[in-house]
C-alpha cells in the first residue's frame, strides 16, 4: 500500500500562510511527519488561495525536496503548474490528477511520459462522478486506452473511482469497491488503483474509524495506493495489518514498525 | 510464428555479500568473493543475469568426524589436520570457499578452549587463500566465546560467521560489527521468523550487506520441499522489494545429504538402493541442483564429486541465453 500523504496543501492553514510567506518550514516539518508516519510519497497542493499557481508550486517542490527523497504528487488542476513542478523535481513523481475528458488526456499522459512521472487517472468527466460502478469503468476504460496510445507503462497509471463522503453518497462506497476489483481486469498488467481516502468521511463523526475500515475494505478489493492521512497511526497500522492478512508482504514480528520504515 | 518470450520485470535485486579480504582489502585471502545481487529468478538468464555465481565451499571439521566411508575415503588422510583438510579441498578439490565447523569446542566432544580455535582458524588462514566461512558447534554459550575470540583475532578477514539464531545473536553480530565480519542468520525451517531475525540484527546497526540467510533445510523429503518453497518465498520477496528478505542464501547441503540413511548407508544393508559410490554423491549434487533453482548463493556441500558436479551444473545454468 502506497500512502501518499495529504497534509502539505493549501487547503490548510498553515500551509496557506506558509505559501504566502515562503516559509519553507511548517512544509518541511509536515514532510517529515508524514515519512515518519509510513507515507511513501506526498501529495503537495497550493490550495485555492494562492494566486501564481505555477510560482507557488516550483516552490512547493523545491522547499519538500530539500528534506525528503519521497516521490512527490503535483496535485492542481492547471497543468501548467505541474509541468513548472515537474520541471524543477529532481524526486520521483507523480501527476495529480487528468479525468477521462479527452482535451485533458490529450495534455496529461504526454506530461507523464516526457518526465517519467506516473498519473492518476479519474473516472469522471465534467459532468462529474458517476453514480454506478460500469459508468466509473467506462471511464477507467478510456484512461487505460489512453496509456497505450501515449506509451505511458501501465503500472505507471493509479485510476481514482471517486469516493464519496458517507454522510452524502452513501451508496457510492459499493460501487466504488466494485470498481476497482474490475479495473484490475482492464489491461495485463494491470493500471494500478488510488483513492483520495480522506474524501470518505469528510463531515462526519468518527473520521479515522471510517477512513480505515474504508481503507480495509478498498485493500481486499485491489486498492493499490491512497491519498490519506499519514500521521493517523491507526491508519497505518490497519495498513501494515491489511497487506500482511492480503499475502501482500511476507509476516514477521515487527510488521507495522517494517511498514513505517521501508 | 515467432514465439513471444514472456519476460518479468522487477522493481528490486538480491543484495550482495563480499566474502573474504585480500591483503588490499585489509585481510590475508588471495581473492574475495561475491554472493548475491540477483536482478530475477534464479537462472532466467532472460530476465536478468547471474550477476555472480553460487559459490560452493566443502566442509572441514575439526575433530576427526564420524563420516560414511563414501566421504571417509576422501579426507581419511588429512582429517587430523584441519589445515591439510582445508589445503586438500582447495586445491585438489577446487572448492571456491572453506567451510570450518568447530565441532571440538563443544564442552561434550573435546571442549577445546577459544584459544585453541582461534589457533586452528589461522593455521587454516595460513594454508589456504579462499574466504572462509566458520561456524561454532552449536552450543550457544559456548560459541559465543569462541565466536567472539576468533571474530577478533580475524579482524580485517571478512570472514563469513554463525551461527546468529532468534535465542541468541546479540554477542555474535557485535562480534561481526566491531571486527568487520558478515554473519549467518540461522532461522529454523521459518520465512518468518528469519524476516524477523534479520530485522533484528538490522537494528543492531550490522548492514544488511554483511548478512547471509541460513533457512535450514532438509535433505530428503518433506524438510527439501519446504526448504524450497521458503527460499522460493524470499527470492520473490527480494526481488519485490522487501529489504528484509534480501540476503543471499546458504544452504547446509552437505550436512543434511549424509545424515540420511538414504544417501549414506552401506551398499550391503539396502542392495536395492545400488552402490554407495554413486548413492551419496549423486544425492548431494541432486539436493544441490535443486537448492540452486530455489536461488541458494553458497553451498556447503562434503563430497568432493558431488561439488565438482555442482560446479559444472552452475557453468551450465548461468551460461547467457540466446532470448
Amino acid at each position: 500500500m502506497l500512502i501518499i500523504g495529504e497534509r502539505i496543501n493549501g487547503m490548510f492553514a498553515d500551509i496557506r500562510e506558509a505559501l504566502q510567506k515562503r516559509d519553507p518550514r511548517p512544509v518541511q516539518e509536515w514532510a517529515r511527519k508524514q515519512e515518519e508516519g509510513g507515507a511513501r510519497a506526498l501529495d503537495l497542493n497550493v490550495g485555492p488561495a494562492v494566486e501564481d499557481k505555477i510560482e507557488a508550486m516550483k516552490w512547493l517542490v523545491e522547499a519538500t525536496q530539500e528534506v525528503t527523497g519521497l516521490m512527490l504528487c503535483l496535485d492542481s488542476t492547471n497543468f501548467d503548474a505541474i509541468e513548472a513542478g515537474l520541471e524543477v523535481c529532481r524526486n520521483p513523481a507523480m501527476i495529480n490528477s487528468t479525468n477521462a475528458e479527452r482535451d485533458r488526456i490529450e495534455r496529461a499522459f504526454p506530461l507523464a511520459v516526457k518526465y517519467g512521472a506516473k498519473l492518476i487517472g479519474l473516472t469522471m468527466d465534467r459532468k462529474g462522478i458517476p453514480k454506478d460502478a460500469d459508468t466509473r469503468l467506462a471511464f477507467a476504460m478510456e484512461l487505460v486506452a489512453a496509456a497505450d496510445e501515449f506509451g505511458l507503462p501501465m503500472e505507471d497509471l493509479y485510476l481514482d473511482p471517486l469516493i464519496l463522503p458517507a454522510n452524502v453518497g452513501q451508496d457510492h462506497g459499493p460501487e466504488v469497491l466494485k470498481t476497482l476489483q474490475q479495473i484490475k481486469l482492464l489491461a495485463s498488467p494491470p493500471p494500478r488503483t488510488v483513492l483520495g481516502l480522506s474524501n470518505v468521511s469528510q463531515g462526519c463523526q468518527d473520521r479515522s474509524l471510517l477512513n480505515r475500515t474504508f481503507l480495509a475494505l478498498a485493500m481486499a478489493c485491489g486498492l493499490d495506493a491512497a491519498i490519506a492521512d499519514a500521521c493517523d497511526p491507526l491508519l497505518t497500522e490497519v495498513a501494515a495489518a491489511a497487506e500482511v492478512l492480503l499475502n501482500q508482504t511476507i509476516y514477521c514480528d515487527s510488521y507495522v514498525k517494517m511498514f513505517r520504515a521501508r | 510464428m515467432a514465439v513471444e518470450i514472456l519476460k518479468d520485470r522487477n522493481p528490486s535485486r538480491v543484495g550482495e555479500v563480499v566474502l573474504g579480504a585480500t591483503r588490499e582489502e585489509g585481510g590475508t585471502r588471495a581473492y574475495s568473493l561475491r554472493v548475491g545481487g540477483d536482478p530475477a529468478l534464479p537462472f532466467h538468464q532472460f530476465e536478468g543475469e547471474t550477476v555472480n555465481r553460487p559459490a560452493v565451499a566443502l566442509e572441514v571439521v575439526d575433530t576427526v568426524p564420524e563420516w560414511p566411508e563414501e566421504l571417509a575415503r576422501c579426507y581419511r588422510d588429512v582429517w587430523q589436520d584441519p589445515a591439510q583438510w582445508a589445503k586438500k579441498c582447495v586445491e585438489e578439490y577446487r572448492a571456491d570457499l572453506v567451510y570450518l565447523r568447530l565441532e571440538g569446542a563443544d564442552p561434550e566432544k573435546g571442549n577445546r578452549s577459544p584459544e585453541e580455535c582461534v589457533a586452528t582458524v589461522k593455521q587454516v588462514l595460513a594454508a589456504v587463500g579462499a574466504p572462509l566461512v566458520v561456524v561454532g558447534c552449536g552450543v550457544a554459550e559456548k560459541d559465543n566465546q569462541v565466536m567472539e575470540a576468533i571474530a577478533e583475532a580475524a579482524a580485517g578477514e571478512k570472514l563469513l560467521l554463525g551461527n546468529a539464531e532468534p535465542d541468541n545473536y546479540r554477542t555474535l553480530v557485535a562480534a561481526c560489527m566491531v571486527h568487520g565480519h558478515s554473519v549467518i542468520a540461522k532461522s529454523p525451517l521459518d520465512i518468518n521468523i528469519c524476516k524477523q531475525l534479520n530485522i533484528l540484527v538490522t537494528d543492531m546497526n550490522l548492514q544488511s550487506n554483511r548478512i547471509v540467510i541460513d533457512p535450514s533445510i532438509g535433505g530428503l523429503g518433506y524438510g527439501i520441499e519446504y526448504a524450497f518453497s521458503i527460499m522460493e518465498r524470499l527470492r520473490l520477496g527480494a526481488l519485490q522489494g522487501d529489504r528484509m528478505l534480501a540476503m543471499p542464501v546458504l544452504c547446509t547441503v552437505g550436512q543434511e545429504t549424509w545424515r540420511h540413511k538414504e544417501a549414506a548407508a552401506p551398499e550391503a544393508e539396502y542392495p536395492e538402493w545400488g552402490a554407495e559410490a554413486e548413492r551419496g554423491v549423486m544425492w548431494e549434487a541432486t539436493a544441490a541442483a535443486a537448492l540452486l533453482q530455489a536461488g541458494a548463493h553458497i553451498l556447503l556441500m562434503r563430497h568432493p564429486r558431488a561439488a565438482t558436479l555442482t560446479k559444472a551444473l552452475i557453468d551450465e545454468l548461468a551460461r547467457p541465453t540466446d532470448f
